[in-house]
């Protein structure tokens, strides 16, 4: 049997960084998923899961050893892209020069949506689907990525969030109309 | 009657069963075709994101993390306790690739709620795009599979970067069961079933495979027949596609 993250973790807390490593290692790919759908690029999900790391490691003294580190260092993980998503809506408050990363994948789209037949292979599909989700705000984003695909509930969407649970539910429903508005007419019925 | 439609937001509650009333709700949909038609709209939708893209990292990138933030962890306290136990249990392991896997294995746990499939929708609204997209899926798995079936290696083979396709498959899967569950297909359901079975298992393999252990793969692959039989499908949700295809009804 392989030793479980709980002894990493134990030999983390006393200084060894190889554990850390080990921990590092397990974890980063399923961060990297996480933190792509939350922030929706590529580089920012990079960072995001360093720092999650970065901060796991500072607060390892807090972590409770009989829960478990996956789910811990998702949760810090869902901060620091919240705090990335919240700092990107601060930059974006203030005027942006007009460059390639103001670009909305779904402008580069046809106002209506291409014909189904237009669309016959999956990989369409697929960077329909991406663009449709860039087209989010922040927020609806990032409660639709917490309520889909990482299965929480509305109320523990609102707590991670820091928001009522009305908000994140508002938000979840205004990301699901937009998505379905996207998406609806490129799975239409062929009139 | 006095039927009151099912809102889209009672209805976005139910797909992830957090309806305060669900039978309630389960009532007014079979009453009205109204409610069931903007619900199989909200599932195509909410399934369909399923496929949302999402880059791969391979099984290195955790590595590269580490790279990138070891100088930058503040040193902790170093207490010497000798060995730690981790390291004699590590050392125990049969195989450092296990670790990765670990991982692999667990990603491809299904969701706590799984949406209910649509109850009566118009099996033609969609069809063909959820088809394109199975049909793709397909064609990507079949990729994996004929990658390891033609791999002739004279030592261990590093299948870690199929191993990642494969678990990016499994991720998928559901959205393509939940598509023949749509299209009322059986058979298609089976296929993808079994597929998504064999592609845990690939998940589950060491990353390095001896040449006897791909030798049993293969074995498997074979006497489960399941590369022949999603070149059939595969070939038959191709020819549903085409837009003057297959006349309205008819199944694989
Ligand atoms: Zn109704």
């Amino acid at each position: 049997m392989e030793p479980t993250d709980r002894a990493f973790v134990a030999s983390a807390r006393t200084g060894d960084a190889e554990a850390f490593r080990v921990l590092v290692e397990r974890h980063s790919r399923a961060l990297f998923g996480l933190a792509y759908r939350m922030t929706g690029n590529e580089s920012d999900a990079e960072d995001v899961v360093q720092e999650s790391f970065l901060r796991a490691y500072r607060q390892l003294g807090k972590f409770d050893e009989r829960s478990s580190f996956g789910s811990w260092v998702y949760r810090i993980a869902v901060n620091c892209s919240l705090d990335l998503v919240r700092s990107r809506q601060r930059r974006s408050e203030a005027p942006r020069p007009a460059g390639p990363e103001m670009e909305d994948p779904i402008d580069a789209l046809p106002a209506t949506g291409p014909a189904p037949d237009r669309i016959a292979l999956g990989g369409e599909l697929r960077s329909l689907v991406a663009a449709a989700m860039a087209r989010l705000s922040d927020a609806e984003r990032s409660a639709f990525v917490l309520r889909h695909f990482e299965g929480m509930r509305i109320e523990e969407v609102g707590r991670a969030l820091g928001c009522q649970p009305g908000a994140a539910k508002h938000s979840v429903f205004r990301a699901v109309q937009k998505l379905r508005r996207a998406l609806e007419p490129a799975m239409s019925p062929v009139k | 009657m006095n039927h009151q439609h099912l809102s889209e937001e009672e209805l976005v509650l139910r797909y992830y069963g957090e309806e305060r009333d669900p039978a309630d709700a389960g009532r007014r949909l079979e009453e009205c075709g109204e409610c069931r038609a903007l619900y199989a709209s909200l599932q195509r939708t909410l399934n369909v994101m399923d496929s949302l893209p999402v880059p791969e990292r391979g099984p290195e990138f955790g590595e590269r993390v580490w790279r990138r933030i070891e100088s930058r962890l503040a040193s902790r306290p170093r207490l010497w306790l000798g060995w730690a136990p981790w390291r004699w249990a590590a050392a125990g392991a049969a195989c450092a690739g296990l670790l990765a896997l670990a991982f692999l294995a667990g990603r491809s746990l299904p969701r706590a709620q799984s949406p209910t499939p649509v109850a009566a929708a118009d099996p033609q609204v969609g069809e063909r795009i959820l088809m394109a997209a199975v049909g793709d899926y397909l064609e990507r798995s079949q990729m994996v599979l004929v990658e390891l079936v033609n791999a002739d290696p004279k030592g261990p083979l590093d299948i870690s970067a199929e191993q990642a396709r494969a678990a990016n498959l499994v991720s998928e899967a559901r959205l393509y069961r939940q598509t023949a569950a749509y299209a009322g297909d059986a058979a298609v359901g089976g296929v993808l079933d079994d597929l998504e079975r064999v592609l845990v298992g690939i998940a589950h393999e060491p990353s390095r495979i001896s040449p006897e252990a791909l030798e049993k793969l293969r074995e498997r692959l074979k006497n489960e027949g399941i590369l022949f039989r999603i070149r059939v499908l595969g070939s038959n949700v191709r020819r549903e596609e085409e837009p003057a295809g297959a006349p309205a009804g008819q199944r694989l």
